[in-house]
């Protein structure tokens, strides 16, 4: 009796196991198979949000974009899953690692990092910002290159010359840092001020631009 | 309480060895690709409406199983028989590929829920309780399913 238990559990053992490697053995692919995936995802039309992963000069960068232009850049501070968990959850949760979507984006970072671009010509996906805060971002997008403004200056610019504060959280929030170079906004006597990416980020990308010392 | 879908990226990286295997199970190595891509467009095109999002993986084999059954009614309608082995060089790869081939026949000749019930116990390692829910059918009822379907096999594998 025993030995017929022992010959049913291996039986039983050995079907179960042929099953398993298997199933494991022809899904080695997987890497082939999400690639395919994403190509009939775009071509459908069904990719809401493409994300893609940049190495730079002040870290790892992660970039966003809609089919209206890029809507996100997220410092390595912030963890990539917790921005992409903001994106599903306040653009779309339809939101898949396209990289070949970001290339623009990303050819022009590199450029700028190298500082051989000084304008970024990329459409722009505004929808994570709203009211007064859109409008000292806007402002804040035509700040030229290796200059800087005050905080109290884009309150101004925006049409609140008294709403600093809020001016400050505007910058705080951007959603599209570096491309919005909110970096070059200063504290007024031209101390940093703050920065969503970290003091040192503000720091290199205005010693990149030639901007520190030249007073404000 | 507004519900929060985690970014779809994060589904296809989790799930996507589980539905191949399933679907490798229940339509065949030669299939499954098909109706995994057919499984994900779905799933990528109904999810920004899904309103229980906190089993997603039972509703990523939902889909999956549905799909896999649309394949072997086609199938049936065609009348043809389930698809040979794709030739492969090496001897020993294709000794193990005419075996494992042989029990694709054999699962794929099952009754459709035993063929998934099956599917998802061994090629996803599945407990009874989400077998049910995948297939919405009683955990009793995935339970004596697995049974069945693996008594089957057994019996013509011997």
């Amino acid at each position: 009796m025993s030995s017929k238990n022992e010959n049913t559990t291996e039986g039983r053992l050995n079907l179960e196991r042929t099953l398993r490697d298997a199933a494991q053995r022809n899904s080695a692919g997987n890497e082939a198979l999400a690639a395919e995936f994403l190509r009939r995802a775009e071509q459908e039309g069904l990719l809401d949000v493409a994300y893609a992963e940049i190495d730079t000069p002040v870290g790892r960068i992660l970039l966003a974009g809609t089919s209206r232009g890029l809507v996100r850049v997220a410092f390595p501070n912030q963890p990539p899953d917790e921005v992409l968990e903001q994106l599903a959850d306040s653009v779309s949760p339809r939101l898949l690692e396209s990289p070949g979507r970001l290339d623009e984006a990303r050819r022009e970072l590199d450029r700028y990092f190298e500082g051989r671009l000084h304008d970024f010509d990329l459409p722009l996906d505004w929808q994570l910002t709203h009211g007064f805060y859109r409008k000292v971002l806007r402002a804040t997008a035509r700040i030229p290159y290796g200059q800087t403004r005050s905080y109290k200056q884009m309150a101004t610019t925006a049409g609140s010359p008294r709403a600093v504060r809020a001016a400050g959280s505007a910058l705080g929030s951007n959603p599209l840092p570096i491309i919005v170079p909110c970096h070059r906004v200063l504290r007024t006597g031209g101390t940093l001020g703050g920065y969503g990416g970290g003091l040192d980020v503000k720091q290199a990308l205005l010693e990149l631009e030639g901007a520190l010392g030249s007073g404000d | 309480m507004k519900k929060k879908l985690p970014p779809f990226q994060q589904l296809l990286e989790r799930h996507q060895g589980d539905v191949i295997g399933f679907l490798i199970a229940s339509v065949g190595p030669q299939d499954a690709e098909d109706c995994f891509q057919e499984t994900f467009l779905a799933a990528l095109r109904a999810y920004p409406r899904l309103e229980d999002d906190r089993n997603l993986r039972g509703w990523l084999l939902t889909i999956a199983h549905r799909k896999a059954i649309d394949h072997h009614r086609s199938r049936q309608r065609r009348a043809t028989p389930v698809g040979d082995a794709p030739e492969v060089a090496d001897p020993r790869a294709a000794a193990a590929h005419k075996k494992e081939s042989g029990i694709w026949h054999k699962v794929a000749a099952l009754p459709p829920k035993q063929r998934a019930a099956v599917a998802l116990r061994f090629a996803c390692d599945l407990p009874h309780r989400e077998i049910a829910a995948a297939l919405d059918i009683s955990e009793d009822a995935a339970r004596r399913n697995v049974h069945e379907g693996i008594k089957q096999l057994r019996l013509e594998l011997a």
